[in-house]
């Protein structure tokens, strides 16, 4: 019974280290099935996570957060796509940059609207997501197995967790069941073949963009909204990075994303659950060691476990009409 | 005037200092096939992509039907009953080919529904012009023939009228072609318009029911079909007359340059492409091998070269082994006088980023000719680049310019000059005027008769069944990886076409 207790709790984290990856990962779906790869989920998640943080403390609202992170994710997307789409510049530098220019201006903003060095304030209660629990969840805790995964896996998330997974299959249905997703899947192999057929392939890639922006957008208001009560700078700690693994290592299809990010979020449960705990065999591990266990699994399964990844075709080419 | 589908009224066309399209004037009749005929760079495409509204035209008139039109994109190039089918396909090739057709004709936002009835017309569109595909079928699993049908759908599926053909056989195998050549016949018969654009002067005449020729943006003329020549036509394109058959006379062949013997080849998944093939070469002679491609010939040619690594077998090089089975070294086979054009110049033959001169040494780089100490000698280079374009008669005549805005006849005489000019003993040369204009072959043709009255050993790869009857002394046709023939260039093209099927090769190896 120690044991299942253990698992799950360690389930439970990992369904709250996951959110934030699989809005990022899902986020660079779109896109990059578009053809424009985004370096800059991570950039962007942040600077969500920031505009969340500092609009949520000041207007005391966690939607007028939520708007403000869609904003701004939003915003530094379009500035993706208008690098990469209309100037056809290189995308990765683009990325990159954004990555950078939010990476400082989160910490030179916040410690001049704040001074409380780069973070945002604490939020109030009203000011952040609550947790959402299921009828009769604490009664329901006491029933032999059943009972903690309904009370622990299922109930007791926040509104953007349900969401995050509930996107999977939106997602999935938006690229496979409508036209605007068999369009977008098209125009990331064969650009000239949307354009031939008489659809612009400037507007549609900056649909996707924007989609992008919008799932960004949630990533950042998790991390500070719902995960923590406030912005921290350098809050997401690389999890765009993690996503962008993720979504290679799933083959850019929707429910191997959500997989994916499930594995991910495992590892670095895992991770935080084992510090401190000595393994047999082994013994005592370094803390460091299960901190880095996630980035060498992506190494490692990026590295050949998977199989062969085939991004899509046009990805990273700006689009030239040209004879 | 009702019979005319689409007329083009003082079309011009200029990109910065390049007039492409001059006050071009065209009307193609109604259920016709009209070809447009020009060398490559004559303004063909510029003047199609202007039609399907991928360029604006500087000044000028559409008329479809009677009624001025304003091709602004695609979108209303397609609304105007214009289909078109690209030389390089558009089509998404990880989509089945319901999903390539349907792609931007969806009815509504949601797919379902119209997946229903797009698979219902495509079943009807299938029967009433005999064009049979799978509509579940992935692209990339098709045969290049298929594909283009899947194009032809499409436009199709759009209601269009008019149907562009932009160099449709560039890609296909000589089946495929007369095979696309029965459905546009069919097509014509439904009443549908087509364009053909084309540079293959067979083609014209073999389909075509009028032909307009460009010549350097202007449209020169246009004849019935049934009232003019070959001979003709190239004139009007080239602008001078045109010697279709290079005039070549007795050849004296010396000793054996190269000599291959037994020599088998596997490819990467273990398929035996050349099957123990043997022949001589001698100097001062032509040996041309024909064939369908994929019969083998590629590969044959990149295991002389010492480019692809061979199973078994030996080749001689004047009289001296070459390992062609172990360590292999185009660079010392070049050394000792083995010159090879290759088949592909874009991707095997030439670096399209690098100056022209840089890809005339290409290869003979480490000749001391071109070298200072351990740098390269610019100045030589240019030099010896300016000597060869003035001998080849590239155009535009500057060493200096990238590669890649050469035209094609252009990039292979660069390969050519680098190649011809070492003064090799054994030339071996894969496909010389794929994607070349009338006026270059000519002259690759000539240079390539010099170099055997010359004295050199010419082994000549080509799926061109008339450039091999004009040039080679000996013929040696390929089916299925062995030499199912040896012909002289006086036997028949059915004679041949026989071999090249495979018919007749079986008997004679088997008396």
């Amino acid at each position: 019974m120690d044991f299942f207790h253990v698992l799950v709790v360690l389930l439970e984290s990992t369904i709250r280290v996951s959110v934030p990856l699989v809005f990022a990962a899902l986020a660079g779906l779109f896109t990059e099935r578009a053809g424009v790869f985004d370096i800059g989920l991570e950039g962007k998640m942040l600077g969500a996570a920031f505009a969340a943080g500092a609009a949520a403390a000041v207007a005391q609202s966690v939607w007028i957060g939520l708007i403000a992170a869609i904003l701004i994710s939003v915003l530094l997307s379009l500035v993706h796509g208008y690098a990469s789409i209309t100037q056809r510049g290189n995308q990765i530098v683009s990325g990159v940059a954004i990555n950078f220019i939010v990476a400082g201006s989160t910490v030179i903003l916040g410690e001049a609207w704040f001074r409380q060095g780069g973070r945002t304030p604490a939020l109030a209660e009203g000011a952040r997501f609550q947790i959402v629990n299921f009828p009769g969840a604490d009664a329901a805790r006491e029933v032999p197995i059943l009972g903690p995964i309904y009370a622990d896996l299922l109930s007791g998330h926040f509104l953007l967790t349900y969401l995050a997974f509930a996107m999977v299959p939106i997602s999935w249905w938006i690229l496979y069941r409508t036209r605007f997703g068999l369009r977008l899947r098209a125009v990331g192999e064969n650009p000239g073949a949307v354009d031939t057929a008489g659809i612009s392939v400037i507007w549609l890639r900056y649909r996707a963009v924007i989609c992008c922006g919008i799932l960004c957008g949630f990533a950042g208001a998790y991390l500070s909204l719902a995960m923590t009560a406030g912005f921290v700078k350098g809050m997401t700690a690389g999890k765009g990075y993690i996503a962008l693994a993720a979504l290679i290592f799933a083959k850019w299809r929707p429910k191997n994303v959500m997989l994916a990010c499930l594995l991910f979020g495992f590892l670095d449960a895992l991770a935080i659950r084992l510090q401190g705990t000595p393994l047999p065999l082994v013994g005592q591990v370094p803390v460091q060691l299960m901190q880095a266990l996630p980035y060498i699994l992506t190494v490692i399964l990026l590295a050949g476990f998977i199989g062969k990844a085939i991004p899509p075709k046009a990805g990273g080419v700006p689009y030239v009409k040209e004879r | 005037m009702d019979n005319i589908a689409i007329e083009l009224r003082g079309i011009d066309k200029s990109f910065g200092p390049v007039h492409a399209n001059k006050n071009i004037n065209l009307k193609v009749r109604k259920g016709t096939i009209h070809g447009i005929i020009g060398e490559n760079g004559a303004g063909k495409s510029t003047l199609m992509s202007i039609l399907y509204g991928f360029y604006q035209a500087d000044s000028g008139e559409i008329v479809v039907d009677g009624r001025p039109v304003s091709i602004r994109d695609p979108n209303a190039a397609i609304s105007a009953g214009i289909g078109m089918v690209h030389q390089h396909f558009m089509l998404v090739e990880n989509f089945t080919v319901l999903e390539n057709v349907m792609l931007g004709a969806e009815d509504s936002q949601i797919l379902n529904k119209g997946i229903a009835k797009a698979r219902q017309e495509l079943k009807r569109l299938e029967k009433e012009y005999a064009l049979e595909v799978n509509p579940d079928a992935l692209i990339e699993e098709l045969p290049v023939g298929l594909q283009q049908r899947v194009e032809i759908l499409k436009a199709l599926y759009r209601k269009a009228d008019i149907l562009i053909l932009d160099e449709p056989t560039g890609v296909l195998t000589p089946a495929e072609a007369d095979h696309l050549f029965r459905i546009l016949g069919q097509l014509k018969a439904q009443g549908k318009t087509i364009i053909l654009i084309t540079h293959k002067l067979r083609e014209i005449m073999a389909i075509t029911d009028e032909v307009s020729v460009m010549r350097r943006g202007e449209m020169v003329a246009t004849r019935t079909t049934g009232e003019t020549s070959v001979e003709e036509l190239a004139e009007l394109m080239v602008g001078r007359r045109v010697l279709l058959r290079v005039q070549k006379g007795e050849g004296t062949p010396g000793d054996v340059k190269l000599s291959v013997q037994g020599l088998t080849v596997k490819d990467s998944r273990g398929v035996t492409m050349v099957d123990d093939v043997s022949f001589d070469v001698r100097a001062g002679e032509i040996v041309g091998i024909a064939g369908v491609a994929g019969n083998g010939q590629s590969e044959l040619l990149e295991a002389i070269a010492g480019i692809r690594k061979a199973t078994s077998g030996t080749v001689l090089l004047n009289g001296e082994s070459v390992d062609v089975t172990g360590h292999r070294d185009p660079a010392a086979l070049r050394a000792r006088g083995l010159a090879h054009v290759p088949e592909d110049r874009h991707h095997v033959g030439l670096v399209l980023k690098f100056e022209e001169s840089e890809n005339a040494i290409l290869g003979y780089h480490n000749d001391p000719r071109y070298l200072n100490g351990v740098f390269l000698d610019i100045d030589a280079i240019r030099k010896d680049a300016e000597e060869k374009i003035a001998k080849y008669d590239i155009r535009p005549p500057n060493a200096r310019l990238k590669t890649a805005n050469f035209s094609g006849g252009n990039q292979q005489k660069i390969v050519l000059a680098r190649e011809m000019e070492r003064g090799p003993d054994v030339l071996i040369i894969g496909q010389p005027t794929r994607g070349v204009d009338v006026g270059a072959i000519e002259f690759i043709h000539k240079r390539i008769i010099e170099m055997r009255d010359q004295g050199k050993a010419v082994l000549l790869v080509s799926v061109e069944l008339d450039e091999i009857r004009a040039l080679s002394d000996r013929i040696l046709v390929m089916f299925a990886g062995r030499v199912v023939g040896e012909r002289s260039p006086d036997a028949t093209e059915g004679e041949l076409g026989l071999l090249m099927a495979g018919v007749e090769g079986r008997k004679e190896a088997a008396e």
